[in-house]
């Protein structure tokens, strides 16, 4: 159960967002709306640990989550902006790291976004989508409770779509949490909604 | 420890991907060692003299070229965020970081340095000495600049300031690195500069990684 309590976020001298809570139960979404800029992604990354609240709270079981920063971590996949790839390696060896970092199976994580045909080409070939594809298949690398997603549907096609609406629903009936920014429609369903 | 590998071992395979980084700052240590000649007159004694600061000067320079992209392309696609959540610490991920830039530009440069002794005329005896000391030297100046490359990480002209934040500090390293070099050349032994120069890199080791990790944190 992650439980934010008051949370308030500066870049600056600029208040971004103050006094934001919300709780999100085991299996739930939280989806967060908003213009650009009001802060979908500084508080995506507040709850990933990236930044440190100004004020406020953030609990995951009742607990106090950035205490241990490293833990918090363990328990957390974030899918920012930037997908995070090395364009000199391959499609397999841009996850290969992450794989053996959390116990996961690459071949697996590859397939579940339909990259096996893609799994030897270098990274700096691959067009958006399929980059993004690349970064979404983190996902499925090992097992964390807490999923942040930051407008993860970018540039995504309708088959990629629906695979990542797929993982999505395996991850929350396995009692996992998702937070999303977005702008699109997102495989969400009964999913909560935060206006930034 | 495990995943402190995996992310060396990632490193390395990059850097691997990319030759011409290490190739750039072999390159410009070789041209910059060949420049003295020119520039001073191939008298040999005036050269011999010049040789073991020269040396340092010149790899510790040729080391700093690659230290302004050491956090910048990770930063900028996304894999420093990864990086800081992979469960390692801030300062494990900045260590792994000056390991690989020791590997990578460190060590080529060691190889190259008997070519550079030469167009310096540094007397054979003291080539072992000096490699022990460009070696040392460049371990220091990796573990300086990575601190040194997180600090500036997003700062406008941050390749700029990188230079002008670490070389200062690397002083000592030239003092007893050329001191050990000097010594070597003059038959004596290199052996005391060698120790004050690991001595530096000791205290280097552990400092270093946690103020790198204590800037990546803060950005």
């Amino acid at each position: 159960m992650l439980e934010a309590r008051d949370l308030a976020c500066l870049r600056g001298e600029r208040v971004v967002f103050a006094g934001l809570s919300f709780t999100l139960e085991a299996g739930g979404a939280l989806l967060l709306t908003g213009a650009n800029g009001a802060g979908k992604s500084s508080l995506l990354r507040l709850l990933a640990g990236l930044l440190t609240p100004a004020e406020g709270r953030l609990l995951w079981q009742g607990r106090d989550a950035l205490a241990d920063r490293a833990a918090h971590a363990a328990r957390l996949r974030y899918v920012g902006h930037g997908d995070g790839l090395k364009p000199a390696l391959t499609a397999r060896e841009n996850l290969l790291f992450y794989a053996r970092l959390w116990n996961g199976e690459v071949e697996l994580a590859l397939a579940a976004l339909d990259l096996l045909p893609l799994a030897d080409l270098p990274a700096r070939v691959l067009s958006a989508g399929q980059r993004r594809r690349l970064g979404l298949a983190r996902l499925a690398l090992g097992v964390a409770p807490l999923w942040l997603l930051d407008e993860p549907t970018t540039g995504l096609d309708a088959a990629s779509v629906e695979r990542l609406g797929a993982l999505l629903a395996r991850h929350r009936a396995a009692g996992g949490l998702v937070v999303a920014a977005t702008h699109l429609p997102l495989p969400l369903p009964a999913a909560q909604e935060l206006r930034l | 420890m495990r995943a402190w590998l995996s992310l060396l071992g990632r490193e390395l395979r990059l850097a691997l991907r990319h030759p011409a980084d290490s190739l750039a700052a072999v390159l410009f240590f070789v041209l910059v060692a060949v420049l003295f000649p020119f520039g001073i007159g191939p008298a040999p004694e005036a050269l011999a003299r010049l040789a073991p600061g020269a040396l340092l000067a010149a790899a510790l320079l040729a080391a700093l070229l690659p230290l302004d992209r050491l956090f910048g392309a990770d930063a900028e696609d996304g894999s420093l965020d990864q990086l800081l959540l992979s469960g390692l610490p801030p300062s494990a991920v900045a260590a792994a970081k000056a390991a690989a830039h020791w590997i990578t530009t460190g060590l080529p440069l060691l190889a190259a340095t008997p070519v550079a002794a030469a167009m310096l005329n540094l007397p054979v005896e003291a080539w072992p000495a000096a490699m022990a000391a460009l070696g040392l030297a460049a371990g220091f100046l990796s573990l300086l600049g990575t601190a040194g490359a997180a600090l500036t990480l997003g700062a406008r002209r941050g390749g700029v300031l990188l230079p002008l934040l670490v070389l200062p500090l690397a002083i000592p390293a030239v003092i007893f690195g050329a001191a050990g070099i000097e010594a070597a050349a003059a038959g004596l032994s290199a052996r005391p500069y060698l120790l004050l120069l690991a001595a530096l890199l000791a205290a280097a080791v552990p400092l270093a990684p946690l103020a790198a990790g204590a800037a990546l944190r803060v950005e």
